[in-house]
């Protein structure tokens, strides 16, 4: 586990992305009614970025069993795309006890995965760095909901910093070491694709699941027996 | 707090854990035979790119720019700070001049 505070410094980079995302939940939530305890429970135990917002939209007060059983839905659609993280996790995680892979998986976010997956790629095995992200993502997402619910307005024009822009910004920038050569090409550009064109026609967030099924089916498909994988 | 805000809550953390845990659940019922591998290593970077560019092309071109610029900066410095840094202070000087 000594590699948890190298996870953690190498989470810092995502700390304006978080806390922009985290405190403007918090921001939203006070707008939308929220005591301060829903918005902060809500926040901490969810812990599912873009989900919460979009199920913050069907919260009323008072909340009925079906407004409940709705935002469950709707978080759950907006969240599939989570499984394929989880998936990309086996071959790493898949050898601890399940007492320690699940809660791993629990506190898991896009970032923390990623930084993950890069520290991965580049030979690296000890599984506390993916943790350490995780915890420090953790940290700050629920401390900056703080400021966000009491303070919205300190979140007010995001956009003039482009900080509605830093999580593309760091995804591509992983991307780009992520990339081994030739073999990456068209499971890359399927995904794109494939993405694309589910957006087109299908609403809600299902492009991303759908794309990353397309790049993975590509690989696999394209696999000729007797070639050594890579990881 | 209400006892609907809870079960609303308590509803939206169940769904999450099941969407995070189910693709590991599943992937330990299946033999990780090479060709397995292969699909699960595309992952990453599909699901980067399934996710980025649509978003993306939806913000403008000041987003393609600063994603350019960041892709670009990586490639050939390593250095994620930089790479974010210059993608991020091109979008917002875009934006300043447009």
């Amino acid at each position: 586990m000594g590699g948890f505070w190298l996870g953690f410094r190498r989470a810092f980079i995502v700390t304006p992305g978080i806390v922009v995302f985290g405190a403007g939940f918090g921001a939203a939530a006070a707008v939308k009614g929220l005591t301060f305890l829903d918005a902060f429970l809500f926040q901490s135990l969810v812990l599912a970025g873009a989900s919460q917002y979009v199920a913050l939209e069907l919260w009323t007060d008072p909340l009925t069993w079906t407004t409940a059983f709705a935002m469950g839905a709707v978080v759950f659609t907006v969240n599939l795309r989570m499984m394929l993280l989880g998936a990309a996790m086996r071959p790493w995680i898949g050898n601890l006890p399940a007492y320690k892979a699940y809660p791993a998986l629990a506190v898991m976010t896009d970032p923390a995965w990623i930084i993950g997956i890069r520290y991965y790629r580049e030979g690296g095995r000890d599984w506390g760095v993916y943790l350490g992200a995780c915890i420090f993502m953790y940290l700050l997402w629920i401390v900056s909901v703080i400021p966000g619910y009491f303070a919205s307005a300190a979140v007010d024009d995001p956009e003039r910093f482009a900080l509605d822009l830093v999580m593309p910004i760091f995804f591509i920038t992983m991307l780009v070491p992520l990339w081994r050569g030739r073999m990456d090409a068209a499971p890359w550009i399927a995904a794109v694709l494939i993405a694309l064109l589910t957006k087109s026609f299908v609403p809600g967030y299902w492009f991303v699941l759908v794309g990353g099924i397309a790049a993975a089916v590509t690989a696999a498909l394209l696999y000729r027996e007797g070639e050594e994988a890579v990881t | 707090m209400t006892d609907g805000a809870l079960f609303a809550i308590g509803a939206m953390v169940v769904m999450t854990l099941i969407a995070k845990t189910m693709g590991f659940y599943i992937l330990g019922h299946v033999p990780l035979t090479a060709r397995v591998r292969r699909g699960l290593e595309a992952l990453p970077g599909g699901v980067i790119l399934a996710t980025v560019v649509p978003i993306t092309l939806e913000t403008g071109w000041d987003g393609v720019a600063g994603i350019a610029v960041a892709a670009g900066l990586m490639a050939v410095t390593r250095k994620d700070w930089i790479a974010v840094g210059a993608g991020l202070a091109v979008v917002a000087g875009l934006r300043a001049v447009l």
